[in-house]
Parts: structure tokens; sequence; C-alpha cells
């Protein structure tokens, strides 16, 4: 029962994919009925080829649609904020040269793999870090930071408050 | 057929810039330096060929960079897998 | 529009000037990809936030073509971009290159052996 219901749900969410990628290239309507067939075909195919490992851990609650809106929240304030300012950061770098480079470690306290995996591409693309390894074991995050300033930092130190919106939005 | 000057004008920056990155790709002490020079090279070549896309109105060259896109993330992939242990 | 455009454009393509020059300037592997993976992602985006844009005033079919397939390529860029660097930056530390004039190195301090590699 669990694995129709992980297929269907990866099926379903491909063919979603599909209708994006295709719209607007039927020559009347949106979309095309023939595309629609091989669409839907491609989709169950994909459903049966990574529905098993794309639920695993905690997976499900991705589907939340409060976590997606969250996301794009996040997506539009705080992140693009924080990427300007990484951008801008680097620049200053660049110009004076200025770097105090050391990897340091820190536990953000996030328990899913999503979480994780949310956090540190964050983490890579916000000011003056970036994620160089995490141990699965314990969850420590071991970051590049390119001004150190304190070699025992807090995770609230390193990325400010990016590691309470990974535990809304993927935890 | 039309060009779009802006677009295309910025596409020929980009086109600047990733002989910019070419010079790291080829003095590069090492192969780890090569490997960053290429992934950021995959990057300006999918911005690229988005920006010609839309200059040259071809939204073909946009599916090229879709696909591009991703097949030069699993080519990065496996180069640091590489980088790692070896070829195993 | 058209001037917001043009002003995507610019900004797309200083920023990816700024990781060009990054790339090129900073000492060591991993500065060079900070500079290189934070200015071309966002450089990038809005290069193909132009495009979208322009995909949208353009309206019609393929128009909307364009800008669908525009956020789709940021999407991609935007997901797949932090985490290649990261596996680059992570083969890099375990082929055994330091940090240049790093001040603290608590990776090579607990050592590549804390988990093994599935």
């Amino acid at each position: 029962m669990r694995r129709v219901a992980e297929w269907a749900t990866t099926a379903t969410l491909a063919f979603v994919v599909f209708l994006v990628l295709a719209s607007f290239t039927g020559r009347w309507g949106v979309w095309a009925p023939d595309e629609l067939l091989a669409g839907g075909v491609i989709a169950l195919l994909v459903g049966l080829a990574t529905g098993r490992f794309a639920w695993s851990r905690g997976g499900w609650r991705l589907l939340e649609p409060q976590r997606w809106l969250l996301f794009l929240v996040y997506l539009v304030g705080p992140f693009l904020y924080a990427m300007a300012r990484a951008n801008l950061d680097v620049a200053w770098r660049v110009i004076t040269g200025r770097i105090n480079p050391g990897i340091v470690r820190f536990n953000p306290g996030l328990r899913t793999d999503f979480g994780r995996t949310f956090l540190a591409n964050s983490i890579t693309l916000t000011p003056g870090t970036l994620t160089v390894d995490v141990d699965e074991g314990s969850g420590d995050f071991f970051v590049h930071w390119i001004n150190v300033k304190d070699p025992l930092p807090t995770a609230d130190a390193v990325c400010g408050p990016f590691p309470e919106w990974a535990r809304r939005i993927a935890e | 057929m039309i060009v779009a000057l802006p677009f295309a004008a910025a596409g020929l920056a980009m086109l600047g810039f990733i002989l910019v990155c070419m010079v790291r790709l080829s003095i590069g002490p090492t192969a780890a330096d090569r490997a960053v020079a290429l992934d950021t090279i995959n990057t300006l070549v999918v911005a690229t060929m988005v920006l010609l896309g839309a200059a040259f109105g071809l939204v073909v060259l946009m599916d090229v960079a879709l696909v591009y896109a991703l097949l030069s993330y699993v080519g990065t992939l496996y180069i640091a897998r590489y980088l790692e242990r070896g070829l195993s | 529009m058209n001037g917001l455009i043009y002003a995507f454009l610019a900004i797309g393509a200083a920023f990816n000037a700024l990781g060009a020059v990054a790339l090129i300037r900073f000492p060591d592997v991993y500065t060079r990809i900070h500079g290189a993976t934070k200015c071309t992602t966002f450089g990038s985006i809005f290069s193909i936030l132009a495009v979208a844009v322009y995909g949208i005033a353009q309206g019609g079919g393929a128009g909307g073509t364009m800008a669908v397939r525009a956020f789709l390529a940021l999407l991609f860029l935007l997901l797949t971009n932090p985490t290649g660097s990261h596996a680059l930056a992570r083969g890099a530390h375990r082929s055994g290159i330091k940090p240049f004039r790093a001040v603290v190195d608590r990776l090579e301090e607990v050592g590549h052996g804390h988990r093994e590699v599935p």
C-alpha cells in the first residue's frame, strides 16, 4: 500500500513538472493532447523508477502547502537579501584582498536529510560561508568561513536565522 | 532573423567572462582549481544559452540550456567524487 | 518594462564579471569556490530573470514558453549550483588541499574518518 502511494505521488509530481515544462506549446489551447499522453506515460515510468527513495525519512512532510508558501516567502525575503549582501561582500574582498579564512564546526540541531541539505545550500549562497562537510551521524556542519571571528562559533554567529527557517520549512 | 540587441550584447559579454574563466582552467595549480573553473564555466554557459535564445527568438536553445544544466551538474558531482577517492 | 530588462541584464553581467574576476584573484580553492559560486549564481539568476520578463512582456505562445523555460532554468541553477560547489569543496578537502593561511581547520583535526562514505 505504501509502495503504491509513493509511486502515485512521485508520478503525479513528475506529471505536474511536465505540465509546467510543456505549457504554451499546444496548437489549440495550452497543451496538445498527444503531448499530454506522452507526458503521462513518462511520468508513470519516472514514478516507477524513483518512487522508492524519493520519500524516505520524513519526506512526506514536504508536501504540506504551508511549507511551500513559507519557502516562497523565504526565497524573496531573507534569502535574496542575504545573497545580495554576500555578493557585495565578495566584491569588497576581491578589491581589498582582505581574508582571514578557516574551517569551523558547529551544530545547528537539524535532524532530517532535507533540512540539512536546505541549510547547507543556504549557507553556501550567503555571506562569507561555504559548507565543506556534514557529519551525517551527529549533524555537525564543517563550514569554510572567509572571515573567522570566533574559532568556536555558535550556529547563530555563522549563519544567523537560517537554521530556524530550515527547521520551519524542511523539518 | 530578428535579434534583440541587448540580449545579444549580454551574451557576448558572457562569452568574454567565459574566456576569463578559461585562464584559471589552464593555469590552475591543482585539479580542484580546474574543476571549480569548469563548474563556473558551466553556469555561465547556461546563462549564455538562455540569453542567446532570447536574442534570436529560439526557444530550442533554452531547452538545450535546461538539459545542459542538469548534465553539467552530474558531471561536476562525478569530478568531485573522483577528487575524493580516485577512479573507483 | 524595458528599463527593468536593462537593469536586470546590467546587474547580471556585472555580477558574472565579478565571479570571473574572483576566480582569477582569490588565493586558494575554497575562496575561489566562494567567489565563483555566489557571484555566478546571483548574476545568472538576474540574466535569466531578464529573459523571463522579456518573455512575459512579449506574451502569446512564444513569449510564454520562453518565460516558463527561463524560470525552470533559474530553478535548476538555484538548486544544483550550491550542491555542486559543496561536492567540489568536500572533494578538494579529502584530496588533501589545505585552506590558504587558515587560522583554524576543525575538519582536519577531526579527520575524514568521522564516518564511512556509503
